[in-house]
């Protein structure tokens, strides 16, 4: 849906902006216009059970927001928690959630020309939940749904029923 | 109107004060008259689901049943009506056509004006029901009209009540207030469709809608809203000149405007007008001498005629015009919550700012500190007043029942005795409104199943006047409502006999806790045959559904020839909680103070095990299972020379666990947020909160616990 909501979007402009953010060494982009706001990290109370990479849930101004640590959802080698370490509040459908990363580099324009489809590989991310790579200059931006990623069912940030 | 003076005929009129309930009733029907209005507009004829027609029925069913609780008869003999159609459809022994769409659509706008009436004390003519019952059981019989629509009485050209066109009413702020207003003449009479977008678009503004319109070029438009005129005059101004609006009352039709009204426009004019009065009168008569016992039914306006009439001279149009008028201010449950939660806020703030200022020097900061104290009374002052809003006595709900009950009893040749008990349990305003119709049903079902008739109750060597008993009562965290009777109680082999004939899935195995849950199923019933009271089969299916939609459960326990009992637990889903909070390791959970029994130290020696490593312990002669909140919880242990050996009991659905923790750390009232919202559910865990440093503690549903221990 977002994916047909996206050509339309980007019909009149052409270009779409995206927020790029490291995870150990790769480069991925999001949908500017998901991001809520982007925070520091404070360690988030721990729900019991729940995956490795579900942090837990903080409170953002009276507000319970779960916490998804990226880098463990993706494999990465490490994952520390350091006063660099950065919490992008997503605002998906209704939903707020707030996903860690290793640092937030800029928010970047994309042309459709300069996104090209993505390969079928093998990652520890639904292909569905690619959009696209973006090239810019010798850098290459994976582009996420991640509005997609987040509702997956392996997310586990909803119940499977919904 | 001679009816309204017959109040005070009957007797035992003034045992029950019914009329602070009118109000309810009348707000609750428009609702559901509302709601069936969309839904029938929405129904899909070709294709109509169970759930859309189920849905329909179910709004004629509560409006037939809370008119004749109170007495008004019209209106229910016209839902019954209505109901028996709906009934045919939803169990596909009709086709749903359009010309029942028409009639259910007219008898909706019928049954408005005629409440209307009543809430105006019966004052304003009299609708005749009539012709359109005869079409709806000719519909329900299965005679389709040759041509629908015409065969509807077509409305007549209003005779307008020639009130002298009053000047404009005096605004009063907030208040609702009926308008018409006259755009035009205009070149383009679409460029007037704006304004009517504007009322669609700007939420709160008010509602809409067309009236037809007395020349080409002239728009008229009836208006409900509360914004003043000069309001609407600027919002208007974007669209159409300030010189073309006109504004007049909306009760008194402007010169032109005689066409008859569409149905959905204004009910009380269309209806009201379209009828001669003399049907009228008898349809009103005989809606006083059907029930004797109706006296009070009369709304304080009407029962004292002096008063009546000097409202009607000081306000012309409450004579002619009967309309439906708030007395109350029905606010959004979501306001409130948002008021309770942002009150939750404040609460924690000034809880982090007693905290903060506790080190600092008295001399030095009095005035700060004396600020900051009657800042924490202030908060505590606020949370209570706006904890009250929610709260009332569950007195609200139960005095409804007397009269009812009593009515009820006569037309069955019932002897019937009420018992109340726990009146003062206090109950959550938004779960008040919501349990009263499922215990509507429940007590008329009792009544009219249960309860058997004298003579029977005689031969069975029971005493005559049978016993319903209404109790309510805190248990843990929940509030359990108990409707028990001392009637016939259920027969298993009927309902098995009933459910394999519908079809459905039983045997002969199953045990009676699962037989009892047959009658949930929709479309049950064990009454041989429809009365207007009940046997329809509608109430105990709805009574679940609305039980379930507010988290709560419902159980039936019965003996054959003795009775039965139908326990409803609900949930206390209050914003606002009183919580203790328990450390484990490094982690803080929160559990409701409502399920804590008592706390107490434990030695290793007083568990004991049983067979899979189950912990019991004993407390009090009494053995209870063990949870370590540490296990369930897995919280990691970073101190390994603290462990858990405080024992908490907690009580939820009747039985007790005993929580292991490593300490207690207080009791305070907590906001009890959704982790649904973002999140999803956690097992063991009923929500969160925010603790006094801003972290989140979950909150334990001890239910969930408790189920686990035992099951």
């Amino acid at each position: 849906m977002s994916v047909m909501g996206k050509t339309a979007d980007s019909a009149p402009t052409g270009a779409r902006e995206y927020l790029t953010f490291r995870l150990d060494q790769e480069e991925y982009g999001i949908d500017i216009l998901k991001v809520q706001e982007i925070r520091g990290y404070e360690p988030p109370t721990r729900i019991a059970n729940a995956p490795e990479f579900i942090k837990g849930v903080t409170n953002l101004r009276g507000t319970i927001v779960p916490i998804v640590d990226m880098r463990l959802k993706f494999n990465c080698a490490q994952a520390d928690y350091n006063s660099f370490t950065v919490v992008i509040i997503l605002n998906l459908r209704n939903r707020v959630v707030g996903i860690v990363v290793d640092s937030v580099s800029d928010v970047m324009e994309l042309t459709p020309e300069s996104i090209r489809a993505a390969p079928d590989i093998e990652s520890a991310i639904d292909n569905s939940c690619i959009l696209g790579l973006g090239s810019v200059g010798e850098r290459m931006l994976i582009l996420l749904d991640i509005e997609k990623l987040m509702s997956s069912v392996d997310m586990g940030l909803v119940t499977a029923a919904d | 109107m001679a009816e309204s003076y017959q109040e005070g005929s009957g007797a035992g009129g003034a045992d029950f004060d019914l009329s602070q309930f009118y109000q309810i009733f009348f707000e609750e029907a428009g609702e559901n008259l509302d709601q069936m209005e969309q839904m029938l507009l929405d129904l899909d004829l070709s294709a109509a689901n169970d759930e859309e027609l189920n849905g329909i029925f179910r709004c004629a069913h509560s409006i037939k049943g809370g008119a004749a609780t109170f007495g008004f008869s019209d209106v229910a003999e016209l839902t019954h009506q209505m109901e028996s159609l709906l009934d045919r459809l939803r169990r596909h022994e009709l086709q749903p056509i359009p010309q029942m769409v028409d009639v259910l659509l007219e008898s909706a706008d019928a049954s408005r004006s005629l409440l209307a009436r009543h809430q105006a004390g019966g004052q304003g003519e009299a609708v005749s029901t009539t012709s359109l019952v005869k079409r709806i059981s000719e519909l329900a019989a299965g005679v389709v009209p040759e041509d629908g629509p015409a065969a509807a009485p077509a409305p007549a050209p209003a005779p307008v009540a020639a009130a002298p066109a009053p000047a404009l009413k005096a605004h009063v702020p907030g208040q609702l207030r009926k308008l018409q207003i006259h755009i035009g003449p205009l070149e383009r009479a679409e460029q007037a469709d704006t304004i009517k977008e504007l009322f669609r678009d700007i939420p709160g503004l008010g509602s809409i809608s067309d009236l037809p319109s007395p020349q080409a070029g002239v728009r008229l438009f009836a208006v409900e809203t509360t914004s003043s005129t000069d309001d609407l005059l600027d919002l208007f101004a974007f669209h159409v000149s300030k010189e073309q609006v006109r504004f007049s009352d909306g009760d008194e039709a402007p010169a032109g405007a005689a066409a008859p009204a569409a149905p959905d426009i204004d009910p009380d004019h269309a209806v009201h007008e379209s009828e001669p009065p003399s049907g009228g009168a008898e349809v009103s008569y005989g809606f006083f001498s059907d029930a004797p016992g109706a006296p009070s039914a009369v709304p304080a306006a009407a029962a004292k005629p002096s008063a009546s009439k000097a409202v009607a001279a000081a306000e012309p149009k409450a004579a002619t015009q009967a309309q439906m008028e708030s007395t109350t201010i029905r606010v959004a449950v979501n306001k409130v919550d948002q008021l309770i939660n942002l009150v939750g806020e404040l609460v924690i703030t000034q809880a982090m700012l007693a905290q903060n200022s506790r080190g600092l020097d008295a001399g030095a900061y009095q005035q700060l500190l004396a600020g900051l104290a009657d800042l924490d009374r202030n908060t505590r002052d606020l949370q209570e007043s706006v904890m009250s809003i929610r709260m009332i006595p569950m007195s609200i709900v139960f005095s409804r029942f007397p009269r009812m009950l009593r009515d009820l009893a006569n037309k069955l040749g019932k002897k019937v005795e009420l018992v109340t008990l726990g009146e003062a349990t206090e109950l959550d305003k938004g779960l008040v409104e919501k349990i009263t119709d499922p215990l509507t049903h429940l007590v008329r079902n009792s009544c009219d199943h249960g309860i058997e008739m004298p003579a029977e109750r005689l031969a069975k060597g029971k005493p005559e006047l049978g016993t319903i008993t209404l109790s309510a009562s805190h248990q843990g965290g929940s509030i359990v409502i108990e409707v028990r009777d001392d009637g016939r109680g259920l027969s298993r082999e009927k309902i098995l006999r009933k459910a394999q004939e519908r079809g459905l899935d039983v045997s002969d195995q199953m045990s009676d806790a699962e037989v009892w849950q047959l009658i949930f199923a929709p479309g049950f019933s064990t009454a041989e045959e429809v009365t207007d009271v009940s046997g329809r089969g509608v109430g105990m299916d709805v009574v679940k559904r609305n039980i379930a939609a507010l988290n709560g459960s419902v159980e039936v326990d019965s003996a054959e020839g003795y009775g039965m009992k139908v326990s409803v637990r609900l949930p206390l889903t209050l914003a606002i909680m009183d919580g203790m909070s328990v450390g484990v390791g490094d982690e803080v959970y929160i559990l409701p103070l409502s399920s804590v029994v008592e706390s107490f130290q434990v030695n290793s020696g007083d568990v004991s095990t049983v067979a899979q490593g189950s912990q019991l312990v004993k407390v009090r002669e009494e053995y209870m299972p063990v949870i370590a909140l540490e296990k369930i919880f897995q919280v990691p242990r970073f101190d390994l020379n603290k462990s858990s050996n405080i024992m908490v009991v907690v009580e939820a659905d009747g039985s007790r666990v005993a929580l292991l923790v490593d300490e207690l750390l207080g009791q305070h009232q907590v906001v009890v947020k959704n982790l649904e919202t973002n999140y999803r559910k956690v097992p063991n865990v009923s929500g969160a909160t925010i603790l006094g440093d801003g972290t989140v503690a979950l909150i334990l549903d001890t239910g969930g616990l408790v189920r686990r221990a035992r099951h």
